[in-house]
């Protein structure tokens, strides 16, 4: 299908008044825009700004209202997927598509099999998987089971079938977003030498380092419409925000409240041994941050989920002290999280869709569901003081858009973070577990949670915070654990948590130091 | 948005504790955000089963409106399906918490022949209270299964189906249990009230319960959380795999519950009453209604509009004197339609 000139310089897609609207929201409106062939260019924008709806309509994912996508100088109207695969442009989602009972060379070749009357030839499948992946200088097991990948190499995964349908475009929508650092750092490597064998690369991303790092040139969007197209030199983060946000960021972090000198600890956990947790104990502190860093898989979701007793505690043991009333308490590791609940922790997971919300259910269930004896009598929930009681936390937490009857999916990423702010501290807990507060949400959102955060430790509020983001722990964190292989292997005080610091200890004193 | 006496948030006033038309207005967030629910098709979304409804009694009534918009006829209607009612209100709560029963054919003829053959001779409230127990514990061994053995409700009540219809037929040897003297039991279903019959005002009663239950307590809050999503649901403190063993014990009890109205009714129960042809066109019923199978969605004035659609065709056919072989093509062809139009709605607003 694909028969222009593959050295052809120029443009490779033209975007002329695109427009997209889902049910009454507008998500794109009049957005014009060029994509050179063999270029990286990167998307860039505030949740909900348009960048991921955009990519999707470049890659025939989503079909556009208005305007006309001309590919290679041609109109083109892509009816399906299929249609846009046909014509040399690919998708890699956020949700990756990998069938996990398959082999990876069987996903990669998935649809285009080579086969020999009817019958699929392995050893065929074998040896062009091998050409293929040599190509790209990828070292994955093409026989290994895919659904046993961790999530880097299905992302590969996902490139190699991209190439193996001759794609000469490929649009990847946060394709690092669940990547640890060295991980990241392949997957640039591989999208660089993408582009370099002149392939065109759409990037969506809300990681603007790495956008500055890889693009040639960057699309901001707002609110739907374009705001610019500029080559990426000459552009920094804080242009590259300045635009996004159409105002200027100074500070990113509030000011860190001192944790008083006579606070009591709230939370005391002692050798705790669970799934991925190695004999963990540490103090927090009423009015403290504890920020839980480390690399993915070293073990910081486990520690959250074993003291919430979401997953099964061997042994060891988790203290709660109860506002001094009851003083000190031990409690036991048995339980689920709603004895958790009861003794006083709340934990926000790590995956609001997957974990968190009730995305088809109303704002209101999904705020009141933890604390639905509150406002009810004999059983009954009564509406007025649900209602109530809900309007004013979702206004303590600052979440806005929709009503309190529409369905938690109609919400921004931010605000449905919100939501479950809303939800765990209508318990009034006296400890807090934030697992990857930030995670997906606008920069907007970003500073809002950060003022929630900080705000709750003024009312003494104990948090344990786990982030990926190493600027976000130190900015917010009081001390930091750094945790490895299921262990805390450093201790951390404001005082001497660096990016180095926190990172070396991450990746272990062996292997390569700092960033 | 630009309401006359916008600016602060109103305090105190607005709310209406338990005003049932509350729920779609929108209260007191900042900053509306128009939701995909206007235009046509959000509206027939929302509304689902009732268009339907309507136009196939407009047509009824207008085309045979002497016979079928007649209080009798209407009122049968609503006695003939008071134990389908009854049922499919207690598996809509299976279903919107995240399950389903396929068994509920066989627990309606196990209880109604163990409680024909205690009234035969013994006290009926005992008998009627005996029948509706059994189907509790059934119920209650079917979510057990379900939920703390982890086995797919779909299978796990179909297995029990087999073996609970196996036990009817050995509590009645094969036979036809008749208790034509057993009155007092005839009483439970027969009776009438401002012409009303009893089988008809339990299945009022019943419903409503089932339907307060689910929209208004805590219990109902929780069925829909756990059919949403499970581990959201027990992260957020709910009880996942009890409230779903509750909802399989309700659907127990009610299928013993209509099992012994029907036999109240006839004075006689069999093991081969019941069974697959009830189960299915108790979960036509509540599909059609517009319950998700996926669970998290729904609600019993649904599946109450939905038993009744299907049962007013079946009425339909009778007063027009049509094949009724045809009957069974119109109502796999609303199925589909029902089923379709939710999954397609669903991929519109996603």
């Amino acid at each position: 299908m694909p028969d222009n000139d593959q050295d052809l310089p120029g443009a490779h897609v033209e975007l002329k008044d695109i427009g997209k609207s889902f049910g009454g929201t507008r998500a794109l409106e009049g957005v014009t825009l060029t994509i050179t062939r063999g270029s990286i260019h990167a998307l860039v924008g505030e949740n909900g700004a348009g960048k991921s709806t955009l990519g999707k309509i470049i890659a025939g994912a989503h079909a556009p209202d208005d305007g006309q996508i001309l590919l290679a100088g041609e109109p083109v109207r892509f009816r399906s997927p299929r249609d846009a695969i046909n014509a040399g442009v690919n998708l890699i989602a956020q949700e990756l598509s990998i069938m996990g009972s398959l082999t990876v060379e069987q996903n990669v070749f998935l649809g285009v099999e080579p086969s020999q009357a009817g019958f699929q030839s392995r050893r065929e499948l074998r040896r062009r998987y091998n050409e293929l992946a040599a190509s790209v200088g990828f070292e994955l097991d093409g026989g290994g089971n895919a659904g046993a990948l961790r999530t880097a190499d299905k992302q590969k995964v996902e490139i190699l079938r991209a190439l193996c349908r001759n794609a000469e475009l490929i649009v990847m929508d946060e394709p690092t977003a669940a990547l640890s650092r060295p991980d990241v750092d392949a997957l640039h490597t591989v999208i660089r030498q993408l582009a370099g064998n002149g392939t065109t690369v759409v990037l969506v991303s809300h990681f603007l380092g790495e956008v500055l790092e890889l693009a040639d040139e960057v699309t901001i969007l707002r609110d739907g419409r374009l705001v610019q197209t500029v080559p990426a030199a000459g552009q920094t983060e804080e242009s590259l925000m300045a635009a996004m946000l159409g105002r200027s960021l100074d500070a990113t972090f509030p000011p860190k409240r001192p944790v008083a000198a006579d606070a009591r600890t709230v939370l005391s956990v002692r050798d705790l041994v669970a799934p991925g947790v190695n004999g963990v104990s540490f103090d927090l502190r009423a009015g403290e941050i504890l920020g839980l860093a480390g690399l993915v898989g070293a073990g910081r979701t486990e520690v959250a989920r074993a003291v919430y007793r979401a997953n099964r505690v061997k042994s060891g043991s988790v203290t709660v002290s109860v506002d001094g009333r009851t003083g000190p308490r031990q409690v036991t590791v048995a339980g689920s999280p709603r004895t958790a609940m009861r003794e006083g922790i709340q934990m926000i997971p790590e995956s609001r869709k997957d974990q968190g919300l009730l995305l088809g259910r109303p704002v209101r269930e999904n705020v009141s569901l933890s604390t639905l004896p509150q406002v009810s009598r004999f059983g009954l929930v009564q509406r007025g003081p649900e209602r109530r009681t809900v309007r004013d936390m979702l206004s303590r937490v600052d979440a806005r858009g929709g009503g309190q009857s529409d369905p938690a999916s109609a919400l921004s990423g931010g605000n449905q973070q919100k939501l479950l702010f809303a939800r765990s501290l209508l318990s009034d807990p006296t400890v807090l577990i934030a697992d990857e507060p930030t995670r997906g949400v606008d920069v907007g959102a970003k500073r809002a949670i950060y003022e929630l955060l900080t705000t709750l430790t003024a009312d003494g509020l104990g948090i344990l915070l786990i982030s990926s983001d190493v600027e976000e722990i130190l900015g917010l964190a009081h001390r930091v654990l750094v945790m490895r292989g299921g262990r805390v292997v450093t201790e951390l005080t404001s005082d001497n948590a660096t990016e180095a610091t926190i990172l070396g200890a991450a990746f272990g004193a062996k292997e390569r130091g700092a960033s | 948005m630009t309401q006359p006496q916008a600016a602060p948030p109103a305090p105190e006033k607005p709310e209406q504790p338990g005003e049932p038309g509350s729920a779609a207005r929108k209260p007191a967030l900042p900053g509306g955000f128009g939701l995909p629910q206007a235009g046509f098709l959000g509206r027939a979304r929302q509304g689902g089963i009732v268009y339907p409804f309507i136009v196939l009694f407009l047509v009824l009534t207008i085309w045979k409106g002497s016979l079928f918009a007649d209080r009798t006829n209407l009122l049968e209607i609503l006695d003939q399906q008071a134990s389908y009612l009854i049922i499919a209100a207690a598996g809509t709560m299976v279903m919107i918490a995240g399950g389903i029963d396929l068994s509920v054919g066989a627990t309606y003829a196990l209880c109604q022949v163990i409680a024909t053959k205690m009234a035969e001779t013994g006290n009926p409230v005992l008998a009627i209270a005996v029948g509706v127990l059994v189907g509790v514990g059934v119920g209650a061994v079917n979510g057990v299964i379900a939920t703390f053995f982890r086995i797919n409700s779909l299978i796990a009540t179909l297995a029990m189906s087999f073996v609970i219809t196996g036990v009817a037929s050995l509590v009645t040897s094969g036979n036809l249990i008749i208790a034509y003297s057993a009155l007092g039991f005839a009483n439970f279903a027969r009776t009438e009230f401002l012409d009303v019959t009893t089988a008809a005002w339990t299945m009022i009663g019943v419903v409503l319960i089932f339907g307060l239950v689910l929209s208004r307590t805590i219990a109902g809050r929780y069925m829909y959380a756990a059919g949403s999503n499970a581990e959201a649901a027990r992260l957020a403190g709910v009880r996942v795999q009890w409230i779903r063993l509750v909802t399989f014990a309700i659907s127990g009890g009610a299928a013993g519950l209509g099992g012994i109205i029907d036999a109240s009714r006839v004075l006689s129960a069999s093991s081969s009453n019941g069974g697959t042809a009830l189960t299915f066109t108790v979960l036509a019923g509540i599909v059609v209604g517009g319950t998700s199978i996926l669970g998290g969605s729904g609600a019993i004035w649904r599946t109450f509009m939905g038993v009744l659609f299907i049962a007013i065709i079946g009425n339909g056919f009778t007063l027009l004197a049509w094949n009724p072989l045809y009957e069974q093509i119109t109502l796999g062809v609303i199925l589909l339609l029902a089923v379709g139009g939710d999954a397609w709605s669903r991929l519109r607003t996603a």
